[in-house]
């Protein structure tokens, strides 16, 4: 056997379990996913009858598919900036030569490692009516009264928002301080001479040094917050409740898929239509950061 | 540089910080001692007034699930991440080293694929599990897990840079390729085989919405999915959350302090462009 035909079987069978696993759980899935988009699945009977478009043009109708997004935009135009600027906030005060650095890195980065689950359930009791948070905010006299913050529908979302920048914060504090490190330090001492103050340095050296980084994180905030399902669905019992407050887009999703019957394919083209969505906030995202960076 | 920024405004901003970050893991430790009433009275005092172990008690002899749940979370994570170091570890292999038809286009396609996200895939999945007959069992949870693409990225880009005549003595010894891999190029990537180990299982260990979905038998529960069963249509057995909480922590934060340096590399692989 020529040495070129036994390496390319060689490169064949190192690769195969990977090649299997991306075979029936990628890449059929995606073609199946597209061909469900335009059927009407009855799973007991096991049929799949064609519609056409019929699944996306309801969707365009859909009253509550229009709370999910309205609920999901919402959720995403507060967190993705908030978990930003904190992340790039932080870095900055750990990258600043202080002591104990790698210490209190340590600690903040706790939340990214942690069940979604359990720390869901843990904020689902600081947050309740005799929880801490109204405790404090009580005996502080900021509130008269203790707020039912998981269940009342004005502050539900919002539970989740504050919750979802404190647990994700961290990992993007991380990749802002390996970006600060790549920062040219002669650039900071040049700025001293010529008399800038922290202020300065910050918003003309650092934040127009770290535009690759933000448009990465910016990035990956929008994609996350995009999909949020586990808190959602943990603080409403799967139910997007109180009043749809908490229900967003991945949540009816799961809904129409296995919560109704008859409803998967309808399902498949909102997973599809969100990720049509989520592509494209993406690139304008992008977009958006590099007209910013030419100032 | 002169003007410093005022170092204990700084540290303020710094404990702050470590306080918010602290305080919800600090109060469900305290209160996984406390009893359900000293919980729901309201008491803003992080210490329990008369700590007991009943509730950890009630988890691990008269729950019928919860040890499952561990055992269970413990082997499907632990299963994941051992296939996950084989199945990348190979793959980045052949990728940076072997020469093979359609090599480039293949890795192409995985660099594609990263961008895909998950929540197309749940709906096809399940019906594919469903076919195959893994609903409801844990394979449906580990074979999708079995790989991941920034992963073998990652171990495409270490094998690169791999010294390649260590490889070739082997070979004169009369090595074959599978041989050399396993005994000489895996021992040595230890450091990134660490590293995607750990990544694997606190991914999948912390995987809320594919057990939700797959898995229909409170026994065969992870521990995320098995939490919510404290949850019920009347009242919330917050005692038992909190205490089943600390032990689905628990592992991790012990993993996150011993081996520290592979978490920063594993998330510095997510964070590098």
């Amino acid at each position: 056997m020529k040495a070129r035909t036994r390496e390319g079987i060689q490169g064949y069978s190192f690769m195969i379990p990977a090649l299997i696993i991306i075979a029936v759980f990628t890449i059929v899935p995606i073609g199946y996913a597209i061909y469900l988009s335009f059927t009407r699945v009855n799973l007991l009977a096991g049929t799949f009858e064609w519609v056409g478009f019929g699944n996306y043009e309801i969707a365009f109708s859909d009253p509550r598919l229009r709370i999910a997004l309205r609920n999901t935009v919402r959720y995403a135009v507060f967190v993705v900036p908030a978990q930003t600027f904190l992340a790039l906030v932080m870095a900055t005060v750990l990258n600043s030569g202080v002591k104990f650095e790698r210490t209190f890195r340590t600690i903040f980065f706790l939340p990214t490692l942690t069940s979604s689950a359990a720390l869901t359930m843990i904020f689902m009791f600081l947050f309740a009516v005799n929880g801490p948070v109204n405790g404090f905010l009580v005996e502080w006299g900021l509130l008269a009264a203790p707020i039912n913050f998981v269940e009342d529908v004005n502050f539900a979302l919002n539970t989740i928002m504050v919750m979802n920048v404190w647990s994700t914060a961290p990992l993007f504090m991380t990749i802002y301080l390996a970006g600060l490190q790549d920062v040219d330090k002669t650039l900071y001492e040049a700025a001293a001479i010529d008399g800038a103050n922290a202020w300065k340095k910050f918003t003309k050296i650092t934040i127009p040094n770290l535009v690759p980084v933000t448009n990465y994180v910016l990035l990956m905030g929008i994609i996350g917050t995009f999909q949020i399902f586990d808190q959602a669905f943990i603080i409403s019992g799967g139910s997007g409740g109180p009043m749809n407050a908490t229900l967003t887009v991945s949540l009816l999703i799961y809904q129409f898929a296995f919560q109704v019957r008859g409803t998967m394919g309808y399902a498949s083209a909102l997973a599809i239509l969100l990720a049509i969505l989520i592509f494209v906030v993406s690139m304008i995202a992008k977009r958006l950061n590099k007209e910013e960076s030419l100032y | 540089m002169k003007k410093k920024w005022p170092r204990v405004f700084l540290y303020v901003i710094l404990i702050i910080y470590a306080a918010i970050t602290l305080y919800p893991f600090l109060w469900a430790v305290f209160a996984s001692f406390k009893t359900y009433a000293e919980i729901v009275g309201g008491g803003l005092t992080l210490l329990p007034q008369n700590p007991t172990l009943n509730n950890y008690i009630h988890l691990f002899t008269r729950d019928e699930n919860f040890v499952a749940w561990i055992w269970n979370s413990l082997y499907v994570a632990g299963f994941a991440a051992f296939l996950n170091v084989i199945f990348n570890s190979m793959a980045g292999y052949a990728l940076a080293r072997l020469s093979f038809p359609g090599k480039k286009s293949l890795f192409l396609l995985i660099l594609a694929l990263i961008m895909v996200p998950g929540q197309i895939l749940l709906i096809p999945n399940f019906l594919i599990m469903r076919n195959i007959g893994l609903l409801d069992t844990h394979w449906s949870l580990i074979l999708p897990s079995a790989i991941n693409f920034a992963f073998i990225f990652m171990m495409r880009q270490f094998f690169i840079n791999f010294p390649k005549d260590i490889e070739e003595a082997a070979a004169i010894d009369g090595l074959s390729r599978f041989q050399i891999f396993f005994r000489i190029v895996i021992p040595m990537a230890r450091a990134s085989v660490a590293t995607q180990g750990i990544m694997s299982f606190l991914a999948v260990w912390n995987e809320f919405m594919r057990p939700l979905l797959y898995i229909s038998s409170p026994r065969l529960f992870t521990l995320p999915l098995g939490l919510q069963m404290f949850n019920d249509l009347y009242t919330t057995h917050w005692n038992l959350v909190m205490a089943g909480s600390v032990i689905t922590l628990i592992p991790i934060l012990l993993l996150y302090i011993v081996l520290n340096k592979y978490f920063m590399q594993g998330f510095r692989v997510g964070g590098d462009k």
